[in-house]
């Protein structure tokens, strides 16, 4: 079974709060080679982390 | 007049970090008055504990270690008194987290490309839009997310804090994560090419 754009966000969500199982990263990479919507999730997710830590700190 | 790291913590130092604290606990509180109570109770046991700072920590570091367990005991307290949490509630924030996508599983709407979010922290439009998108999310979602993100708590505390399972803190999560980037993407990023 390939994993959904839905799948994928959760497996990237998670990522940022739990280590990933092997099995979990290598289906979340080849699908992020196929889906740049995935992609921009993947690099907004992060940016979000900074963005709450910059306010945070008031910087 | 030796400065204040090798003095330890005076009033003045613990005062100057004062509005700092205010912040961090606004986020984690979303209630002015309870923001400034644990703040207050927080800089009343700094000053009755500010033999015991090492200075191996900044100041800032050390009141926001104390601060920290202030507001997840008062988290505690609250939902103690107040569960956030009951089957339908968990139920909403899963049904959320679905109505973001097709029923094949696809975005239904497609996250877009962000021209320079970089150059987006520098411009204090974007922090006040940001503040309006965190303060959209729904109380609970809000609460977990703030844990994790402004406090930095894992996930397994959450859980025992918020009184929660892992899988709903993670929903949770989720939900707060999909929905405070669709803000940002209509508030401030536009829509551009995928």
């Amino acid at each position: 079974m390939i994993p959904s754009c839905k799948d994928v966000s959760e497996m990237l969500s998670q990522g940022q709060d739990r280590p990933l199982r092997w099995n979990e990263r290598i289906r979340l990479r080849v699908h992020l080679m196929m889906c740049n919507a995935c992609r921009n999730f993947k690099s907004q997710l992060e940016f979000l982390r900074t963005a709450v830590r910059c306010y945070r700190d008031d910087r | 007049m030796s400065s204040d790291s090798d003095v330890g913590l005076t009033p003045s130092t613990i005062a100057a970090q004062r509005d700092y604290l205010l912040r961090y606990a606004l986020m984690n509180l979303r209630n002015p008055t309870q923001a400034e109570d644990v703040v207050q109770e927080t800089l009343l046991a700094a000053m009755e504990g500010a033999a015991r700072f090492s200075g191996k920590s900044t100041a800032r570091t050390w009141l926001t270690g104390i601060l920290k367990h202030k507001i997840i005991d008062h988290l505690r307290r609250s939902g103690r008194e107040q569960p956030l949490t009951g089957a339908n509630d968990d139920r909403s924030e899963s049904d959320a987290v679905d109505a973001l996508f097709a029923d094949d599983g696809h975005w239904r709407e497609f996250p877009a490309r962000w021209g320079n979010p970089a150059a987006a922290l520098e411009d204090s439009r974007f922090q006040a839009a940001f503040e309006m998108c965190l303060q959209r999310l729904p109380a609970r979602t809000a609460q977990a997310f703030a844990m994790r993100e402004v406090m930095e708590v894992p996930t397994d505390e959450i859980c025992k804090a918020l009184q929660i399972t892992p899988t709903n803190c993670w929903v949770m999560l989720h939900r707060a994560r999909l929905t405070l980037r669709a803000c940002l993407e209509l508030q401030w990023f536009g829509k551009s090419t995928p």
